[in-house]
This record gives C-alpha cells, structure tokens and sequence, in this order.
C-alpha cells in the first residue's frame, strides 16, 4: 500500500532548480534511505513531505491527503508525519517531558495524563526516561537527539522523515541514535532518511535513492546499490564516501 | 618515539584565588582607592547633615509650628500620606481607591511565580482590572460616581501603568509581527508608527491627545482625559514594546519555528508556546528597562490635568499651613517610585536566573 506518492515534483528557489521532476513512492513500513552530495536537493525534497518547504509544480500525496499550501490540510499531514532535524531543534525553554506532551495535547488534544504517560514511555524506549525533566541544554547532543525522536513519535506518525539525524553528532553518539532508529525500522515504521550512515544505510533500507542536482539518478535496493550501482555518478559518490 | 605513563598524576587541590573582589574593588589599583576616596570625602561631609536634618533636628510629633527652622518635617508627611497618595479623591469613599491599590498589588504579587501563569490568573487580571475601573469611577450598586478627573494619587499611577503595558504589550507584539511580515504595506505601516511614536517626546504626545482630541471627535462626544492620557501612553508602550521583542524575535533561529510547525502546531500556538518565550527570555534586561520607563512616564500626566502621585505631591506642597516640605514629599514619592520600579528590574533579574536553567 503506498503511503507516500511524490510524483513529478519541481522547486525552485528563486531562478535556481532545485527539485527537478521528482517522482518516489514509498509504502507503508518501507524503510528509504535518500543519498548524495552536497546540495543535491535532498533537504528540499524530504522538507517538501511535510509542507516546510513549498513545492511549485507536481503533487506529493501523504496517507491519501495532497500536499497543498491550505493550513488545515498541511497541519493534518504533519500530525501523520513525524521529522527529525539535524540540529534536534528541540525547545531549549521546555524541559524534555514538555517538549514530548505539548503537540499530543494541543495538536491530537490528549489530556495531560495520557499525554504523559505516552511520552514517559517513548522516552524509556529511547533510554532517556530519567532526563524527562531536564532541560536540551542539559543533555549531550545523542540523548538530545534522542530526545527529538521521542517527540516527534508522540504524535503517533505513519512516517517518520529523517534530515541526516547523526550529522551534528560526535562520532560517540552516532551509534546510540542510529540504534534507536533500527529499532524503529524493525518496529515497522515507514521511514524516509537522508544519511550518509551507508552501514546503516546498507543494514536497514529496503531501498537508496541517490540524488544529485536535483534528480533523482538511481534507485535500488541496497544490495544492488552497494555491489552494483547503475549510474556512473553513484559509483563516483560511493567512491568517495568510501575512500 | 613512544611514551607510556608508569606512575599517576597526583590529583592537587587548585592554587590559592587571590584576593577577595570586595577588598581589591575598593583599594585594588591607583583608580580604585581615588574613587573610593572621593566618594568617601563626599560621605563623611554629607551623611551627618542629612542624618541630623532626618533625625536629630526631625520633627515626629506636635504640629506645623514645630516644623519652623526644624529639620525634616514627618509629620508633614504623616497627616498629607493619605492626600498623596489617593489625590482629590473624596475623603468619605477612600476605601475605594485604597481598595483598588491593594488589588492591584495583590494581583501582580500573585502573578510573579511561574505557576501561578494561568488562563485562570489572565481572566483574573481581567476581572480585577475592570473592578477597579468600576470601583474607582462609581455609579454601580449604589457607588457615588465619582469623575475620572476626581480620581488621584498612585491608584491613577498604577492603573495608566498596568492598562497601558497590558494594552500596549499586545499591540506592540502586533507592531514588532508586522514589521518583520512579507506585506510590504504592514512593514510600512508598522515603521512608520513606532518611528512616529518614538520620535516625537511622550510630553508633546499627551498636549497634542488633549488638545488635538476634541478638534478630531464629532462633536458632543467628550474623551475623558485619563482615557487620553491612556491611549498616548498605550501607544508609545506599545512602540517601545516592539521593538525590544522585534529584538528577541530575530534571535530565535528559523529552525525553531520549523520544528514546532512540523509538530502540526498552529501559527498562534508557534508563536505564542515557541517563539514568543524564547525572544523574551533573550531580551529580559531591555524589557525591564522600557517598563520601568512606561512606569516613570505616567508621572507626565501632571501637565494635562490627570493627578496621579507627583502631582498630588505638588498639591499639598501649596497648603500655606505648613513650611513647604518639598524634599520631604519628593522624597516620600521617590521611595514609592523606586519601590515598585526596583520589584520590575529585581523581578526581571530573578526571571533571567529561572529561565537561563534551560541553558543554551
Ligand atoms: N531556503 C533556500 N533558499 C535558496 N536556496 C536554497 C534554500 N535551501 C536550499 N537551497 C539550495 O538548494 C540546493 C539544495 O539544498 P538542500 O538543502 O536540499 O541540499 P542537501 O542535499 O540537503 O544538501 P546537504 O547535504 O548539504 O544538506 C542547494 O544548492 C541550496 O543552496
Ligand atoms: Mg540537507
């Protein structure tokens, strides 16, 4: 069953092409892992997902509601999709517990005990049950990380985008996030994830795009994209990550 | 070559912290022990006359025959306590503004712990503010009315001060919102207010509200002065306001509200529960200036004829009865000036300290 449907999508920032005809359709517990240089757009398109960044042509169906630039519409999309940011962007002036209740009550109006005991338990399942009542700046950068997906799993989504979610992070604190995530892929959930994690990549994904510029150039399971890539630039780009 | 440690470093306990920062304050370098020199000439030269005029020479009992060619005159103070501070109100229904002041005082005491931040305390705020308008003005359940021009002393300063920062915080967040907004006309608009409004001195602004006000309403309609005086006073919070948040908000990174809105929170929600605590708490110092500015302007009032605590002062200074006690009175209002505006900046301090746990 196909949960998300990107089909011809384009974007533009100013005069510059940014997504150029995209099209990628993910199933529900299919777990996508989205690769490539710098630049290549992949920020952009995962942004596009949930509306934080406005796509100009095409159409992206999440869980059979369009993408569309109509708020009620765009916060029922977000309620279903779950995004983790690369900087956590957790609310340094809420403790975690706070920043974990406060969309399940305002947004899917939970109460405040149901909310917290939801959250309580998400936090245990990320290990950082006893910090729920310190502030993200009290915590490392993992357990903030951490944190972040705790949160965004309160709201119960059918998806959860990932924006390079162990890129800020010291190479100590990698592994206890992505175990976390492979957790959550064997849980089932529909996962869309730019990385450059290619272990995790290669352990995890059902299938790897690889984008650059703008397009998508190939797409493949990950046993065909490691061994056998197709294109001539995913073989230039897994040379280079792979020295 | 390789090195491989056999032995452990001990672990030492920290060298000696030099000298204690109040002693080398005061006598540290050459600048210091002449400041404090000077400021201890100045002491040793004033603090006895103003402690035999305050004291020894002060006159705590008896009546205004005493205060002739005698030092402070209390007693002064003691008998026109009550006319300083609720004005011309009338004498028999002082329990009203004496009322109000408590509420008042009440309510922003209760207000100051972050638990008691409730829907239930703004609702408060809300009925205890228009009681008081109700309590001071009269005309219901059996009130004398008594005329906003009537009303005096600090009940005048403290409602013009708490209305014209509840209104104009509001307002001036709508101000700072349009500012920063992709309209091109809101952007325009906004500036030209708070430009406007900062600009031209509070002074001139109260003269123009009176004088301009009844050339500009349709005839037969009269605007009390205190609602003129609180609109000016509203406005320019308001644009002082803004721009001290307009402040905060440009210091709250981008991703924040993207975090919040990928939340499916709603644009009200974003900005008030997100964005809106975060720009404060990076703006608490200036904020707690601009409200002890808006609390000292009300004392402007005087020049259109409102009677708020200094002109009330000025009044019974003119009581021919008495030697005219002028640093008395002045020093009476300045205490109470300096109380409630020391409370905002001590206030302000505690909320730095509370809200910099989050770290960041
Ligand atoms: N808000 C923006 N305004 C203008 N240009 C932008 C904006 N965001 C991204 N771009 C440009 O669009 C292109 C794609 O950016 P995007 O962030 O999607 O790349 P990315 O693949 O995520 O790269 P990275 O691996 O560095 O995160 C880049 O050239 C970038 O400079
Ligand atoms: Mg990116």
């Amino acid at each position: 069953m196909t949960i998300l449907d990107i089909a011809g999508v384009h974007k533009w920032y100013g005069d510059y092409h940014a997504l150029r005809n995209v099209s990628l359709r993910v199933d529900a517990g299919e777990r996508v892992v989205i690769c490539g240089p710098s630049g290549s757009g992949k920020s952009t398109l995962i942004r596009c997902v949930n509306g934080l960044a406005a796509h100009d042509a095409g159409e992206i169906v999440v869980a059979g509601e369009t993408v569309s630039d109509d708020p009620a519409a765009l916060r029922r999309i977000r309620t279903r999709v779950g995004m983790v940011f690369q900087d956590f962007n957790l609310f340094p002036h809420l403790t975690v517990l706070q920043n974990c209740v406060l969309a399940p009550m305002r947004v899917s109006g939970l109460s405040a005990g149901k909310a917290r005991d939801m959250a309580l338990a998400l936090l245990d399942s990320v290990r950082i049950a006893e910090q729920a009542d310190k502030f993200p700046g009290q915590l490392s950068g993992g357990q903030q990380q951490r944190a972040a997906i705790a949160r965004a799993l309160c709201m119960q989504p059918e998806i959860m985008l990932f924006d390079e979610p162990t890129s800020a992070l010291d190479a100590e604190m990698v592994k206890e996030v992505l175990d976390i995530m492979k957790a959550l892929a064997r849980a089932g959930m529909t996962m869309l994830c730019v990385t450059h994690e290619m272990a995790f990549a290669r352990e995890v994904a059902d299938r790897i795009v690889f984008m650059d510029e703008g397009q998508i150039l190939e797409v493949a399971d990950a046993q065909t994209f490691f061994t056998d890539p197709g294109h001539p630039r995913t073989r230039v780009f897994l040379d280079k990550i792979s020295l | 070559m390789t090195f491989v440690r056999s032995a452990p470093e001990p672990v030492l306990p920290p060298p000696p912290r030099g000298r204690d920062p109040a002693a080398s304050s005061t006598f540290g370098s050459a600048a210091n022990i002449v400041t404090t020199l000077v400021i201890a000439f100045f002491a040793e030269r004033s603090l006895p006359h103003f402690l035999a005029w305050a004291f020894t020479n002060g006159v705590w009992r008896g009546d205004a025959a005493d205060c002739r060619d005698a030092g402070a005159c209390w007693i002064f103070l003691h008998e026109k306590a009550p006319f300083i501070l609720f004005g011309i109100y009338p004498e028999a229904e002082r329990w009203r503004p004496l009322l109000v002041v408590s509420v008042l005082i009440g309510l922003t005491l209760w207000t100051m712990p972050h638990r008691h931040w409730t829907r239930a305390t703004l609702l408060t705020w809300v009925v205890g503010i228009a009681g008081s308008l109700l309590a001071m003005a009269g005309g219901v359940a059996g009130l004398t009315p008594v005329p906003p021009s009537a009303w005096g002393g600090l009940p005048v300063t403290l409602l013009l001060t708490v209305l014209s920062l509840a209104l104009g915080f509001p307002l001036g967040l709508g101000l700072a919102l349009a500012r920063r907004s992709r309209l091109p006309l809101g952007r325009w608009l906004a500036t030209g207010t708070v430009e406007i409004l900062r600009g031209v001195p509070v002074l001139t602004l109260l003269f123009i509200a009176a004088v301009m006000a009844p050339l500009l309403l349709p005839d037969g309609m009269r605007v009390e002065t205190f609602v003129r005086a609180l609109v000016v006073f509203t406005l320019v919070s308001a644009a002082y306001l803004s721009e001290v948040l307009r402040g905060g908000l440009q210091g709250v990174p981008r991703a924040q509200m993207e975090s919040a809105q990928a939340l499916g929170l709603r644009r009200r929600e974003v900005l008030l529960i997100v964005v809106l605590p975060q720009a404060i708490r990076k703006v608490l110092p200036p904020l707690a200036s601009t409200i002890i500015v808006v609390i000292k302007n009300t004392s402007l009032v005087m020049v259109v004829g409102l009677f708020d605590l200094v002109s009330a002062g000025r009044v019974v200074l003119n009581d021919p009865a008495w030697p005219m006690p002028y640093a008395e009175t002045y020093l009476m209002i300045a205490l109470v000036y300096f109380a409630v505006c020391h409370g905002v900046a001590r206030y302000a301090l505690h909320q730095e300290r509370v809200l910099g746990e989050g770290g960041r």
